[in-house]
């Protein structure tokens, strides 16, 4: 059995496992958070405790795609809304009760010396594990001076982040915001203040949309809206980034809670792949509930007993070294799109999304015999959908007439006619047709010999006039 | 004047629930949303009409309900009735790609009804090109499907179109021949009153029965449209047909649905087993029937019926008696049928009767359901029309008879296929007539 314990994550946290509560309305009390260890959750960053605010309702609002609900997902919230006694209270009986499980305290106070002395000091002795400071909220507190508004300036963020470390016994973590050109900026400030470790990414600074009968973008608040925090599955490729980026330079590299539409056991794979030694989520609790550790840490076991990995540290940070600059590419690796015949089901989606899209290369001409070269040679869409437009149906009422209609096509479960073939002379290999394939295999990227060694940009470029300043790698 | 239409009848309603309720706007979207949006799409190329399938389902899932309403009455200006009453199994829905993959393919029909009823429900109109902007006069002969198609599309380019219809009311087998519980004849009228907004006229009661009719037509207006159906339900030719009690399934069919036929009793028997004579026996059934037989001459692997018209027929508890032929009706002192049959078996190609199985069936109604008989005589003895095997003869891309003035379409020149065979035939004759009339014009 694979061991996903978490041991010293920032130097001393430990956890049953590497999931953890984000700090967030899941985490608002002790009562919840209690419940969520109970579910198999290893951790929990307390809502973040500070000043009491007043909230607004409503709060959320969500995109939906295709049918689905919260794909992305923002909210204007606040801080905890409950005084710090008893959050603090709260904390130490959750403690009490679950001393194995990691607490960790997020905070938000104004950005005075004191202030943020007194807040860790009370956190600590409530028995927080660590500390984690909250730079990242984008809405409502940044317009207090707290939050974003310190998380985009390198210098308070260093300043208040090296203030903690003065008073702090327990691991101090920061939480990046990703409203910012280049996350790296603040991570590097905090790294320079002496923080022991990081989280990102916080949410990201959204309209979610706007209700076309109201006018009113939402969420509505009495006619008006705010700019709230995205997250959810949508942002989980902007996460990956910056985790990425964040882990790859030297200057800002500490142990890093991975967030970002984290909802299954693969998200956070992925998230450990790049580097992170625990992941937060937040969303996919707010839409399913607790339940979905159980599924989260049976199947990152599992995942990691079929790839033999033992802990977590045998896999963290293993892609790492597959991101690397464009220029560093091969320019010479060439792969082609190969339709398997007998998977197709004839929607011909790769066929419009290639003419339209792409590079004309995928066309529809088995039958009439296929013709490699450039677009002018082949039919295009609209050709060959006119010519069906023309044809004349009927509807097969007799015994003989549906039993052609239903008749198999030869080997394929698809007419031959409707199988789409790719032209690999004029295919410049973009994917995009697998993207769109509706059926798991069906198109394939294969490998072709170009016959050409391995060059990247920066070898083809090196020593000509127009080449780019060598840089570190 | 609006289309007449027939008051509500809670009885019926209840009788003939519907076999496919209405989708909830939600569950439309859902629906909407698992269409993968095919590249022309089979579902469009399997479709006689050609809708575009994939385009209105994008725009249900969009919520562009009247966009896509609009999209299908493009295709096919009885989209509303073809939703309901197509057989989507071995159309649209059959070709759906969603099939290869093991999938449940997409709910085509239920999804188009969705649509064309929220278009309804706003009050919809179809806009036309300003009535008479082409100066063309276009005569329909029958108040079916084609004829409907053909004057719709006619008065949607700017042409004017007039319906002639022996009957008190339009829609033919729409409004008189589709099993209730998928269609109602209230619903089919009220898809009639659009094409009538739409600037189509009407003639009720308008026979064309003489030569004399049909110079007068052709006096009045440029082409003439035949979309004449078929004719009366052909007779057993067995004694005693005459009887009481002895009723066709058109008949029967049309009678229920519109009020005149409220209830049956006791044994039923349908003599036939073409999709006709499964409507027949369902509605027998849902009339108050307590037992209803299917009779045919060949065995359940023969029917001519839809498969999934068969498999339904089943679950509404009609019985089926294969391999039996009736002989004669008689009736006993009591008034009741008794329908003489007899056991038959292939031999070459040619039915013959097996001794001693002659098997008498008490009943209180027996309903010929053995197809309709072609009525196009007149048209072939005054319009030089070649008519084949009782069908007209038409160039199938335009419709047009070998008389250039006429154009024929739906079950007249097909021998009874569907409601949106007819249409597709109406609306290429019309795009066809309008065509000529744009090149002689020139």
């Amino acid at each position: 059995m694979p061991d996903i314990r978490v041991r010293g994550f920032a130097g001393r946290i430990n956890s049953p496992n590497p999931f953890w509560l984000a700090s967030a309305p899941p985490t608002n009390c002790g009562e919840q958070i209690m419940r969520a260890f109970d579910a198999g959750w290893g951790g929990a960053v307390w809502k973040t405790i500070g000043e009491p605010v007043t909230n607004v309702s409503s709060r959320y609002s969500a995109t939906d795609w295709n049918g689905m609900r919260i794909m992305g997902f923002n909210n204007i919230e606040l801080i905890s809304d409950r005084t710090v006694e008893t959050n603090l209270r709260e904390m130490a009986e959750v403690k009490k009760r679950y001393p194995h499980h990691a607490v960790i305290a997020s905070l938000m106070v104004a950005s005075t010396r004191e202030a943020w002395h007194e807040i860790v000091a009370r956190a600590e002795d409530a028995g927080a594990d660590g500390l984690e400071l909250n730079f990242g909220c984008p809405h409502g507190m940044s317009e207090r001076g707290m939050g974003s508004a310190v998380g985009q300036v390198p210098e308070y963020a260093e300043m208040i982040t090296a203030w903690v470390k003065e008073k702090a016994r327990t691991p101090v973590l920061v939480k990046l915001t990703p409203n910012i050109t280049d996350i790296r900026a603040v991570a590097r400030a905090a790294k320079r203040g002496g923080a022991d470790g990081l989280a990102a990414i916080n949410t990201i600074n959204s309209i979610t949309g706007v209700d076309l009968d109201t006018l009113v973008p939402r969420p509505n608040v009495d006619g008006k809206t705010s700019h709230g925090g995205y997250c959810g599955p949508a942002v989980k490729p902007i996460a990956l980034n910056m985790v990425q980026q964040v882990i790859a330079d030297p200057e800002s590299a500490l142990p890093l809670s991975g967030i970002g539409g984290i909802e299954t056991w693969r998200d956070a794979a992925e998230f450990m792949l790049l580097g992170c030694g625990t992941v937060q989520v937040c969303t996919a609790v707010m839409h399913y509930g607790y339940r979905i550790v159980e599924d989260m840490a049976e199947g990152l076991e599992s995942w990691m007993r079929s790839k033999k990995f033992d802990r977590i540290e045998d896999f963290r940070g293993l892609s790492l070294n597959r991101v690397t600059d464009w220029k560093h590419l091969n320019l010479n690796y060439k792969i082609v799109a190969r339709i398997v015949e007998s998977k197709c089901i004839g929607c011909d989606l790769c066929h419009i999304a290639c003419w339209d899209g792409a590079h004309q290369c995928i066309h529809l001409d088995r039958v009439t015999g296929p013709v490699n070269g450039h677009v002018e040679l082949h039919p295009t869409p609209a050709q060959n959908e006119g010519q069906s437009r023309e044809s004349i149906t009927v509807t097969p009422v007799t015994r003989k007439e549906r039993a052609t209609a239903s008749a198999t096509h030869g080997p394929y479960m698809t007419a031959i006619e409707r199988i789409p073939r790719v032209d690999e002379t004029e295919c410049v290999g973009c994917n995009l047709c697998s993207l769109v394939c509706p059926v798991d295999q069906c198109i394939t990227m294969v490998r072709v010999d170009s016959g050409v060694p391995s060059e990247t940009w920066e070898e083809r470029t090196r020593g000509a006039s127009c080449a780019p300043e060598p840089q570190r790698s | 004047m609006s289309v007449t239409t027939l008051p509500d009848d809670p009885q019926l309603r209840e009788r003939f629930t519907e076999l496919k309720p209405p989708l909830t706007p939600q569950a439309a979207t859902i629906e909407a949303n698992r269409c993968l949006y095919c590249f022309d799409a089979p579902c469009t190329v399997a479709c006689p009409t050609h809708i575009d399938v994939p385009g209105f389902i994008k725009r249900i899932a969009s919520g562009n309900l009247r966009g896509s309403a609009m999209r299908i009455l493009d295709a096919n200006i009885l989209g509303g009735s073809c939703s309901r009453a197509c057989p989507v199994d071995i159309l649209c829905e059959g070709a759906c790609v969603m099939h290869k993959q093991g999938r449940h393919p997409i709910r085509i029909g239920q999804l188009q009804r969705h649509a064309i009823d929220a278009f309804h429900d706003a009050g919809g109109d179809v806009q036309t090109a300003p009535r008479g902007s082409r100066h063309v006069r276009v005569a329909c002969i029958g108040a079916g499907p084609a004829s409907l198609a053909c004057a719709a599309e006619s008065c949607r380019q700017g042409a004017m179109a007039t319906v002639v219809e022996r009957r008190a009311l339009p829609g033919g087998l729409n409004t008189y021949g589709v099993a209730e519980y998928k269609l109602r004849a209230s619903e089919s009228l009220r898809e009639i009153e659009m094409i009538r907004r739409m600037g189509v006229e009407f003639r009720f009661g308008a026979g064309i029965e003489t030569a004399e009719d049909l110079k007068e037509l052709e006096s009045e207006f440029d082409f003439i449209f035949l979309g004449l159906g078929l004719g009366a339900m052909q007779q057993l030719n067995i004694p005693g047909e005459e009887s009481e009690g002895v009723m066709n399934a058109l008949e029967l069919i049309a009678g229920y649905k519109t009020g005149r036929i409220r209830e049956l009793a006791g044994t039923v028997v349908v003599v036939g087993a073409g999709n006709t004579a499964i409507d027949a026996a369902n509605a027998a059934r849902r009339l108050g029937a307590e037992t209803v037989y299917l009779l045919y001459r060949r065995g359940e692997r023969d029917i001519p019926a839809f498969e999934s018209e068969y498999e339904h027929s089943k679950v509404e508890g009609v019985q089926f008696l294969w391999h039996r032929q009736p002989m004669g009706i008689r009736a006993d002192a009591h008034g009741v049928l008794l329908l003489d049959t007899v056991q038959v078996r292939e031999v070459n190609n040619e039915l013959v009767p097996v001794p001693d199985s002659k098997f008498t069936i008490a009943c209180h109604l027996v309903v010929p359901a053995i197809g309709q008989s072609p009525i196009t005589d007149l048209m072939r003895d005054f319009c030089r029309i070649e008519v084949h095997d009782g069908q007209i003869v038409t160039n199938r891309a335009t419709g047009q008879t070998g008389n250039p003035r006429y154009f024929a379409g739906g079950d007249c020149i097909n021998g009874g296929r569907e409601v949106v065979d007819a249409v597709a035939d109406g609306k290429r004759s019309a795009l066809a007539m309008l065509k000529i009339a744009e090149a002689m014009y020139a």
